[in-house]
Formats: C-alpha cells, sequence, structure tokens
C-alpha cells in the first residue's frame, strides 16, 4: 500500500494508474469469461437454451463461495461467472483508489465522500437485498 | 436451435449493439435489451442483468481513455456517483415488486427518450458567472483543455442535478441499463455542465451506478453466464471496433438512422408491454 501511495507524485500519475487499472480489469474479465465460455460450450453446446421463462442462475452461481467452489471443481458457468464478478470488481475498486488519490491531495471532504459512495455499494452486496 | 449457435448468433447481435452504442454514445445496454427480449424471447430479467454487465464493461473500458484526456471531472462525478448509487439501489429494489411488463413500457419510455435526447442541441458554451455556493464549496467547478485552450467553467443548480442524478440512478436500477441520457440531461442541462465534461463524467460514472445494482441482481440470479459471456465479449469487441472507426467519421446520419432504429424498439417494446407479452 505505501508503495503505491509513493508511487502517486501528481494528478496524472494517479489517472494513469486508474485508466491501467480500468483496462486491465476489463481484459482480465472478458479473458476469464471467455475460457469459462469454452468450457461451458464444449461441456453443453449441443443442449437447447432456455431462456424464456425467469428461474434465475443457479444458486450456486449467486454468491462468492458457490462461484469459487465451481471454479474449483472447473465448472465452465462458474469460471463465466468468475469473470462477471471480476468486471463489477473493476468499477468498486476504482472508487477505492480515487479515494486514495483525495487522501494524497490532502482533499478530506472528498475522501469522505468516495467512501460514503463505497458503503452505499457495500450495503447493496451485504445489506441482504439480493432476496 | 443449440446452445452454441444461440451463443454465436448472440454475440454477434452483442457486437453490432457495442457497434452502435459507442459510434451514437448511447451505450449497449439500449439495443441489447429489446434484441434480447423481442428478437430472442429471453426473459426481461435475465436481459437486464446481461445489459448491466456490458454497460459496466464499456463504461471502464472507455473511461480509461477519456481520464487520460483531462475532460472528465472526477470530483462531479464522484459527488453525483452518491445520488446515483442511492438510486440504483432503490431501483433494483423496486425491480422486485413491478411487474415485467410494466418494467417493459417504462423501458420503452425511456428509450424514447434517449433517442429524443441524442438528436437535441447539445450546450457548448461554458458558463463563466459563478452562482452556486454549493458548487464552489464541494469544488465541481473545473476547466478543460480544448483547441482554442484552457476553457474554465462554473457549475450551475447543484441541488436540481442531483434530484435528477437519482432519478437516473433508479432507472438504472430499474433497467440494467446505463442511463447516460438522463444523466447528460442532468448536467448539461440542469448544471450548465459543457457538453464535452458531462458526457465524458457521465461515462465515467456508468460503470459504478450499474455496479452498485449489479451485486444486488447477481444475488437474485439475473446474471446468468450463458447469456453474460456472449455478450460481454460481443459488447466489447463492438465497442472496440466503433472507437477505432469514430476517429474522423460523421456520426451525425449514423445518430439519425440510430435514432429512427430505437424508436421503433421502443414502440414495438411498450406495445408488447401493453399486450402482456413480456
Amino acid at each position: 500500500m505505501k508503495n503505491i501511495i509513493k508511487s502517486f507524485r501528481n494528478d496524472s500519475d494517479v489517472a494513469s494508474f486508474v485508466g491501467r487499472l480500468l483496462r486491465t480489469g476489463v481484459f482480465t474479465a472478458s479473458a476469464v469469461a471467455l475460457l469459462g465460455g469454452i468450457i461451458y460450450l464444449v461441456r453443453h453446446g449441443s443442449e437447447v437454451p432456455d431462456y424464456r421463462i425467469f428461474k434465475g442462475a443457479p444458486d450456486e452461481l449467486r454468491h462468492l463461495p458457490g462461484i469459487f467452489k465451481g471454479v474449483w471443481s472447473f465448472s465452465g458457468s462458474a469460471i463465466i461467472q468468475l469473470g462477471v464478478v471480476v468486471l463489477l470488481a473493476t468499477p468498486i475498486l476504482r472508487i477505492f483508489f480515487s479515494a486514495v488519490a483525495f487522501a494524497i491531495e490532502k482533499d478530506y471532504l472528498y475522501v469522505l465522500i468516495t467512501l460514503i459512495v463505497l458503503g452505499i455499494i457495500i450495503f447493496g452486496m451485504l445489506g441482504g437485498l439480493g432476496g | 436451435m443449440s446452445i452454441l449457435l444461440f451463443t454465436l448468433i448472440l454475440l454477434a447481435g452483442a457486437f453490432v449493439a457495442g457497434l452502435l452504442g459507442s459510434l451514437t454514445g448511447l451505450g449497449g445496454g439500449v439495443v441489447l435489451i429489446p434484441l434480447l427480449t423481442l428478437v430472442f424471447d429471453v426473459d426481461i430479467r435475465y436481459a437486464i442483468g446481461s445489459a448491466l454487465v456490458a454497460s459496466i464493461a464499456t463504461s471502464s473500458g472507455s473511461a480509461a481513455a477519456y481520464i487520460k484526456e483531462g475532460i472528465t471531472n472526477i470530483r462531479i462525478g464522484m459527488f453525483l456517483e452518491i445520488a446515483t448509487t442511492t438510486g440504483a439501489i432503490i431501483g433494483a429494489l423496486i425491480a422486485i415488486y413491478t411487474a415485467t411488463h410494466i418494467v417493459a413500457i417504462i423501458f420503452g419510455i425511456v428509450l424514447l427518450f434517449s433517442a429524443m435526447m441524442s438528436m437535441r442541441k447539445k450546450n457548448e458554451v461554458a458558463e463563466t458567472e459563478e452562482k452556486s455556493l454549493l458548487a464552489r464549496r464541494l469544488k465541481l467547478n473545473g476547466s478543460y483543455p480544448s483547441k482554442e485552450g484552457i476553457v474554465e467553467y462554473k457549475v450551475q443548480r447543484v441541488a436540481g442535478g442531483y434530484a435528477l442524478m437519482t432519478l437516473a440512478g433508479v432507472i438504472s436500477g430499474l433497467l440494467g441499463i446505463g442511463s447516460g441520457a438522463l444523466k447528460v440531461l442532468a448536467m448539461d442541462t440542469v448544471m450548465r455542465v459543457p457538453f464535452k465534461v458531462s458526457t465524458t463524467t457521465s461515462n465515467f460514472m456508468i460503470g459504478v451506478t450499474a455496479a452498485a445494482s449489479a451485486v444486488v441482481y447477481l444475488q437474485r440470479g439475473y446474471i446468468d453466464p450463458g447469456l453474460a459471456m456472449p455478450v460481454v465479449i460481443g459488447v466489447l469487441g463492438g465497442a472496440f471496433a466503433g472507437s477505432r472507426i469514430l476517429v474522423g467519421a460523421s456520426t451525425k446520419k449514423l445518430r439519425i438512422l440510430f435514432s429512427i432504429v430505437i424508436s421503433f424498439l421502443a414502440l414495438e417494446m411498450i406495445y408488447n408491454g401493453l399486450m402482456g407479452n413480456l
């Protein structure tokens, strides 16, 4: 963490870091989803798709522990879902690093604002709203 | 139809959605949801989940380029994200209690509005008079580089912009789209932020807004891997190709054509919603 803070000497360093973070996140997410997709298609490609009536994704693919368990057993759909999780984590991580950047600028009002945004998203994750 | 064939056709469709979305600035979700529901006969809840994931992918992909140019106003984006993320979670909650055909009708109306907004004349004049104390307190006023040098601007009516942003968040959480049109309306028309700044800042915000409701939708099973995979890869590929074409291309005719197509899709969604088909 200290090294990251040290490497942000000015605004443009932070901007280029955030830019790299976003690109890396999106690239990693699509590579993981593609890998999972190939496994999924090899195993289930000849089956018939069924999205006409909403049943929802399988229970184990709705939460991190289930997704990790699926990835461990090399399930294609769990690996795709891991890619989705990486994709969701990308903007959330970006908010976190914006808070760090504002702290370096000693702009504490914006550290607070950024942490409020982060708090709202964490509330969405853990607040039991998923029903 | 087998899953393999379905995936390949969807991949191609998502590519076109991403391409059109990036060329016109409306985002991929606007085409994806009608495509999935009207053409592929997918339940609108699955379509919303996939479109949200696609919005995050394209927003993050293009935001990387915009931040570098120094046009995006990070403070405006961050402050208004309190409004959009709160709204997005409220929208995701409202969705539980809303019948799908009502969601389809609301989607159609928002789509019509987005098409109209994309044809509208943009606010390119920077407001230089300081009228809002709140904007100064929150350090929202900024500047951006242009061909004529640095342009300074002062932000107006912060409270009004905040209120409209909350609505944009609710719509985004309810429908699974970035609702970029509403975000731009709040910043450009209400807060008088220059067009270039409001569009790039809106793009910066879309990923975060979408992520706020997507974490709720993931737990609710709206995000199905079989749909998410072709949609994300197709839309990203299309958006990437679009950004290559965009350099130097005139998009005015394309924008008009796209608005007509979107209006048609919107009416189709409203009709199907009213008939209870979706």
